[in-house]
C-alpha cells in the first residue's frame, strides 16, 4: 500500500516538478479574465469563443508542460534548424504565399495553410541567444553585425508581405536579445537617432492602408466607417466604462456589436468598458508581475543563452501588451496584434504558453548546469 | 567590451539593462494608465453620453420604387409584397446544417441553394440573404411554428419587382438586380450612399438603371431604441420613406408586342419613333429575355444559358449592335449633295453599270446599268452607279461631316442604361461615322492610318467602314421625317412626381435644328414614297391605303473570318443583315423607324414587310395574325452589297 502511495506522490512530484507556480497563476489569472471576456463578447451571438478558448488553454498546457521539462540546452540545439526553416518558408511565402486581403502572408499546404510568420516569433529570440552564447568569449561589434543581419532578413521578408505587426513583434523580440547582450549605448543611440531621420523615407515605403492608419490616428473623424471606426468605437467603449465600468456582461458597446474584432484584437476595449478603470488596473499590474517575473527568471539564468532568452520573451510580452493596449485605445496605429493570454486564439495561445514554458526550463535548469 | 570575458561582470551587466527594461516598461505602463484616466475619468461624460447615443439605433425604411407604365397606362413594371425566409450568415453558426433543417420544413431547391451561394459571395457579410422567395402563407406558418430553432433566420416581408408583361419590352425596361460592390461605388461617387441605406435592389439595365434616382424614391428612417441584445425594444420618431417617381412611357406596349411578334426567330431590331417629339414607340431588340429572372438574383444555370446562347438576348442590338446602312444611306447622301450643292435634282448620269477609279472597277448590280438616272430615280431603283460619282463628287469630308450633322457614329444619349457624370448614356455603341481623322485615330501603323480616295467610293453606298446603330438610323430617319428638327430619342415621356402628382415632361425641346431646304427634302421624301410605290418597297407596300416613305438596304456580312465553323448554322449566318428605313404617313409622318434584321437577306426580303406590320397596326389599328413573312420574290434592287471586282 505505502509502496503505492510513494509511488503515485514521485509521479505527482515529478509531474508538478518543472512548473513555476507564480509564473502559471499569473498567466491563468490573465487568461481567466480573458475567458470571461471572451464569453461576454461573444455568447449572445450563438458563436460563444469561451470553451474554445478553455480548450486551446488544454492544448497550450500540455506542450508549456513538455518544454519545461526540457532542458534549455536541448531546446537551443533547435534554434539554427528553426531559424531557417523559417526564413526558407518567408522565401517561399515571398514567392509563392496566397494573397489575401492584400497581403500574403500564408503558404498553402494542399490541406491547409501555414503562416511562417508564427515560427519567427520564437525561432527568432532562441537563434539569437544561440548565436552570442556561442561566440560568448569574443563579443566584438562583428558579432553585433551578423546578429544584425540574422534579425534583419526575417524582418524585411515579413514586413514586405506587408504584416508590420508581426514584424514589430519579431524584430522586437530579436533586439531585446541584442539589447541584453550588451550592445553599446552609444549605438542604440545612434540607431534611433538614424531611425528619427530615416522617418520621412520611410513613411513612403508604407503602404497606403498603412498610411491611413497613422493618419487616422492622428484624426479618426477623418474615416468614420474605415479603420476610424475601430479606433472611435474602441474609445467609446474605454470612455463609458469610467472609474468602475458598467459591470460584468453590460457593456452596451460590445452588446449591440458597435466594437469591431471584440473577441480577438479590440477585447481590451470590450474588458475595459465593462470592468472601468480599476479593471484596466488589476489587468496592467497582472502583466507587470508576469513580465518582472520572466526579468527575475532571467536574471538568476545560468548562462548566457538562457538570460538573453528570457530577458527577451519578457519583454515580448511587454511588446504584446503595450502596441495593443496602445491601438486599441488610440494612441499607436492598428496593426493586428492580440492581447497576450487574453485575445481569442489558438495558434497565438500556444505560441504564448510555449514562451512560458521555456522560462520555466530556464528557471528549473538555474542551478544544474554551471560553466 | 573586454570585460564580456568575465562571466560575472557579464551577469552584472545583465541584470543592470533588465534594470533598466523593467524601469522602461513601467514608465510605458504609466503611459497606457495615463491615457486610460484620460478616456475613463477625465472624458468620461462625454464617452458615455457617445456610448448612449450608440443604443438609439437608426432603421432605415426603404421607399417603394416607382412604377412604369406604357403610354397608354399599360404597367410594365410593379411592386408586389411577398414574404421570403432570410438567413444573415453572420449570425449563423453552421450554414449547411441550418439550410439543411430549413429543407425538411420548407421546400427548398437546388438552384434555390445555388442562389444563395451566389448571393452570399456577392453580399457584405451581414446582410441576410434571401434563401427562399415567395413565401406561401402555409409556409410562414410552419416556420413561424419552428422559429425558435432557427436563430439568425427570420422570414421577412418584401416589395418584389415585377415586370408582369415579361420578356415584352426587357432591353427597354431593363432589370433590377441586388446590389453588388461595384453599384455600391456607383452609390457613393454619387453621394446617394445615404439613401441607399437598407435598400438592396438596384437598376441594372435600361430605364430601371438611368432612372434609378427617380425610381428609387427617399429612403425613410425609424428611431428606434435597442436593448442589450440588439432587439428593437420601442420606436421613438418614424420619418416614412417617399415612394419613387412614376415613369410613363413614350413606348406603346401593343406596338412593342406586335413588332416582337412580327420578328418571329429572327435575330435584328427594330427602333420606332414619333418625329415631332422623338418619343420612342417600339424598341426592339430580339431575341429577348425575361427581365423576372433577374430580380430575386438569377440562378447559375439561367445566366449560363442567357450568356452561352448563340443568338446574344442579352445584347441590346438596337443600341449595341453597328451595322452598316447599306443602301438606306442613299437618300441621306442624295440630301446631303443637294445641300451642298454637289448634284442639282434632275442632273442625270449615264450608268454604264460600273464606275472606274484608278484601277478600281465598282459594280452596279444590274447588268448593263440602270440607264440614264437622275436623283428621283437613283434612290427609287436604288443605283450604285450614281451614288459612287456621287461620293467621289463630294468626298470623304463633305460625307463625314453632313452624316455626323445628322447623328450618325454619335451617341444619341437615349434614355437607357448607365449615365455618366455629365448625364450621357454610356449603354450605347458610337458606331462608326468613317473619316480620315477616324482611320488615323482608328489604326496604328503609318500606311493603315491614310485614307485611299476608293474607300470613299463604298461609302457612298453604305458599305465600307460606315457602322451605325439601329437607333441611329432612326433619329436619322426621324429627323428627315421631321423636316430637319431633331430630336433626342426617348423613352420616358413624363415623370410622376410621388409627392404631390405633378408631371415632368421629359424633352419639350428639339435638341437641333438643320436647316435643309424644304425643296431639297421633299425631293428626298418624293423619292422614298415611290421606293414603296414602284421601287424596291413595292411588293412589301402593295394595298397599303396611307402613303408611307421608305427605302431598303442590305448590309454585308464580312466577318466570318475566325469566326467558329457551325455547321448548319454556317449557311444562315453567310447570309447579308436586311434593313429597311420608312416613315408614314408621308405628308405628316406620326412614326419613323429603323428595321435590321441579321442575316435576313436583301432589305426588301424580311425587313420591310415587318415595317409593314408596324405601320398597319400604328396608323390603322390592324392586328396581324403571325410574324411577318419573308418574301423570297422581293425585287432585289441594287441595295444588296457592293460588288467589287479589280482589274
Amino acid at each position: 500500500m505505502s509502496d503505492w502511495r510513494h509511488r503515485i506522490r514521485y509521479w505527482l512530484h515529478q509531474a508538478v516538478a518543472p512548473i513555476d507556480w507564480p509564473l502559471l497563476a499569473i498567466a491563468v489569472a490573465i487568461l481567466t479574465l480573458g475567458v470571461m471576456t471572451i464569453n461576454s463578447a461573444t455568447f449572445f451571438n450563438n458563436s460563444n469563443r469561451a470553451p474554445d478558448q478553455i480548450a486551446n488553454f488544454a492544448v497550450a498546457f500540455v506542450l508549456m508542460w513538455l518544454v519545461a521539462r526540457t532542458s534549455p540546452q536541448n531546446l537551443l540545439r533547435f534554434a539554427p534548424p528553426l531559424y531557417l526553416l523559417g526564413v526558407v518558408l518567408l522565401v517561399l511565402v515571398f514567392l509563392f504565399g496566397i494573397r489575401i486581403n492584400g497581403s500574403t502572408r500564408w503558404l498553402s499546404l494542399g490541406i491547409t495553410r501555414i503562416q511562417p510568420s508564427e515560427i519567427m516569433k520564437i525561432a527568432m529570440p532562441l537563434m539569437l541567444a544561440w548565436y552570442f552564447q556561442k561566440h560568448e568569449a569574443a563579443l566584438g561589434l562583428r558579432q553585433y553585425a551578423v546578429a544584425a543581419v540574422l534579425l534583419a532578413v526575417p524582418f524585411a521578408l515579413i514586413a514586405k508581405q506587408p504584416d508590420l505587426g508581426t514584424a514589430l513583434l519579431v524584430g522586437a523580440a530579436g533586439f531585446y536579445v541584442i539589447f541584453f547582450a550588451g550592445l553599446s549605448w552609444y549605438i542604440i543611440g545612434g540607431l534611433i537617432a538614424a531611425g528619427a531621420a530615416a522617418a520621412p523615407f520611410l513613411w513612403h515605403l508604407l503602404h497606403d492602408y498603412q498610411k491611413q492608419r497613422i493618419l487616422t490616428l492622428i484624426d479618426p473623424t477623418s474615416d468614420p466607417l474605415g479603420s476610424g471606426y475601430h479606433i472611435i468605437q474602441a474609445s467609446i467603449a474605454i470612455g463609458a466604462g469610467g472609474v468602475v465600468g458598467k459591470g460584468y456582461l453590460n457593456g452596451t458597446q460590445t452588446h449591440l456589436e458597435f466594437i469591431p474584432e471584440r473577441h480577438t484584437d479590440f477585447i481590451f476595449a470590450v474588458f475595459s468598458e465593462e470592468w472601468g478603470l480599476l479593471g484596466n488596473l488589476v489587468l496592467l499590474t497582472l502583466y507587470l508581475l508576469l513580465i518582472g517575473r520572466g526579468l527575475m527568471i532571467a536574471s538568476n539564468a545560468a548562462t548566457l543563452s538562457t538570460r538573453l532568452l528570457a530577458g527577451a520573451i519578457s519583454l515580448s510580452f511587454f511588446t504584446y501588451v503595450f502596441v495593443n493596449m496602445g491601438m486599441v485605445s488610440g494612441i499607436l496605429p492598428v496593426v493586428g496584434v492580440p492581447l497576450p493570454f487574453f485575445s481569442y486564439g489558438g495558434t497565438a495561445l500556444v505560441t504564448l504558453f510555449f514562451c512560458i514554458g521555456v522560462l520555466m526550463s530556464i528557471q528549473n535548469h538555474r542551478m544544474l548546469v554551471k560553466k | 567590451m573586454g570585460d564580456f570575458h568575465n562571466p560575472e561582470s557579464n551577469l552584472e551587466l545583465f541584470r543592470f539593462r533588465a534594470g533598466f527594461a523593467a524601469i522602461a516598461v513601467l514608465l510605458a505602463f504609466m503611459l497606457l494608465l495615463a491615457r486610460f484616466v484620460w478616456l475613463q475619468v477625465i472624458q468620461h461624460d462625454y464617452y458615455r453620453t457617445r456610448a448612449e447615443d450608440n443604443r438609439i439605433s437608426l432603421v432605415p425604411i426603404v421607399p417603394n420604387r416607382g412604377v412604369i407604365v406604357d403610354r397608354n397606362g399599360t404597367v410594365l413594371a410593379r411592386n408586389y409584397s411577398a414574404f421570403t425566409l432570410e438567413i444573415t450568415p453572420s449570425r449563423v453558426s453552421n450554414l449547411e446544417e441550418t439550410i439543411n433543417a430549413l429543407a425538411e420544413l420548407i421546400d427548398i431547391q437546388p438552384k434555390d441553394r445555388k442562389r444563395f451561394k451566389r448571393l452570399m459571395d456577392e453580399a457584405k457579410n451581414f446582410e441576410s440573404i434571401p434563401i427562399r422567395t415567395r413565401l406561401s402563407d402555409e409556409e410562414v406558418a410552419k416556420f413561424a411554428a419552428h422559429r425558435y430553432r432557427f436563430p439568425g433566420v427570420d422570414v421577412k416581408a418584401r416589395l418584389f419587382r415585377q415586370y408582369p408583361l415579361g420578356q415584352l419590352a426587357s432591353h427597354a425596361l431593363g432589370y433590377i438586380g441586388r446590389i453588388t460592390d461595384r453599384d455600391l461605388e456607383w452609390i457613393k461617387e454619387r453621394e446617394q450612399e445615404a439613401n441607399y441605406k437598407g435598400t438592396e435592389h438596384i437598376g441594372k439595365t435600361g430605364i430601371e438603371q438611368h432612372y434609378e434616382f427617380e425610381l428609387h424614391g427617399k429612403t425613410g428612417y425609424e428611431e428606434v431604441e435597442i436593448d442589450a441584445g440588439g432587439r428593437a425594444v420601442r420606436s421613438l420618431k418614424r420619418i416614412p420613406p417617399t415612394s419613387g417617381n412614376n415613369l410613363t412611357l413614350t413606348l406603346d406596349a401593343k406596338l412593342q408586342e406586335i413588332t416582337e411578334k412580327a420578328f418571329g426567330n429572327r435575330r435584328g431590331a427594330l427602333v420606332a419613333i414619333e418625329p415631332s417629339t422623338g418619343g420612342i414607340l417600339a424598341l426592339v431588340s430580339t431575341p429577348t429575355f425575361d427581365p423576372n429572372l433577374f430580380v430575386d438574383g438569377i440562378t447559375p444555370d439561367n445566366w449560363k444559358e442567357l450568356n452561352d446562347s448563340p443568338d446574344k438576348p442579352m445584347v441590346n442590338r438596337a443600341l449595341n449592335g453597328a451595322y452598316p446602312p447599306g443602301s438606306t444611306f442613299k437618300p441621306f447622301m442624295a440630301l446631303g449633295a443637294l445641300e451642298m450643292g454637289y448634284r442639282r435634282p434632275e442632273q442625270a448620269i449615264a450608268d454604264p453599270g460600273y464606275f472606274r477609279l484608278g484601277n478600281h472597277t465598282f459594280m452596279d448590280d444590274k447588268k448593263g446599268g440602270h440607264g440614264m438616272v437622275n436623283m428621283h430615280k437613283s434612290i427609287v431603283e436604288s443605283c450604285n452607279t450614281y451614288y459612287f460619282m456621287l461620293a467621289n463628287d463630294m468626298g470623304i469630308e463633305a460625307i463625314s461631316r453632313f452624316m455626323g450633322e445628322l447623328g450618325l457614329g454619335q451617341r444619341t444619349n437615349i434614355d437607357l442604361g448607365k449615365k455618366n457624370k455629365a448625364g450621357e448614356s454610356e449603354s450605347e455603341s458610337r458606331g462608326v461615322l468613317p473619316s480620315p481623322e477616324w482611320k488615323k485615330q482608328r489604326f496604328k501603323k503609318p500606311e493603315q492610318q491614310k485614307w485611299y480616295a476608293g474607300e470613299t467610293i463604298s461609302i457612298g453606298i453604305g458599305q465600307g467602314y460606315n457602322a451605325y446603330t439601329p437607333l441611329q438610323l432612326a433619329q436619322a430617319v426621324a429627323t428627315l421625317a421631321n423636316n430637319g428638327v431633331m430630336y433626342r430619342p426617348h423613352l420616358v415621356r413624363h415623370i410622376t412626381d410621388s409627392r404631390n402628382g405633378e408631371k415632368r415632361l421629359i424633352e419639350p425641346q428639339p435638341l437641333k435644328v438643320l436647316n435643309w431646304k424644304q425643296a431639297h427634302i421633299d425631293i428626298v421624301k418624293r423619292a422614298m414614297v415611290d421606293v414603296n410605290k414602284s421601287g424596291t418597297g413595292t411588293r412589301a407596300f402593295a394595298g397599303a391605303p396611307y402613303e408611307a416613305a421608305g427605302k431598303t438596304g442590305t448590309a454585308q456580312v464580312f466577318s466570318l473570318r475566325g469566326a467558329k465553323y457551325e455547321s448548319g448554322r454556317l449557311k444562315e449566318r453567310l447570309r447579308d443583315h436586311a434593313l429597311f428605313i420608312a416613315f408614314a404617313p408621308a405628308d405628316k409622318p406620326t412614326i419613323a423607324l429603323a428595321v435590321l434584321v441579321e442575316n435576313g437577306g436583301f432589305g426588301a426580303q424580311s425587313a420591310a414587310p415587318i415595317a409593314r406590320m408596324v405601320f398597319d397596326y400604328y396608323l390603322l389599328g390592324k392586328i396581324p395574325g403571325g410574324p411577318a413573312a419573308e418574301d423570297s420574290d422581293a425585287v432585289e434592287g441594287d441595295d444588296h452589297p457592293l460588288k467589287e471586282a479589280t482589274q
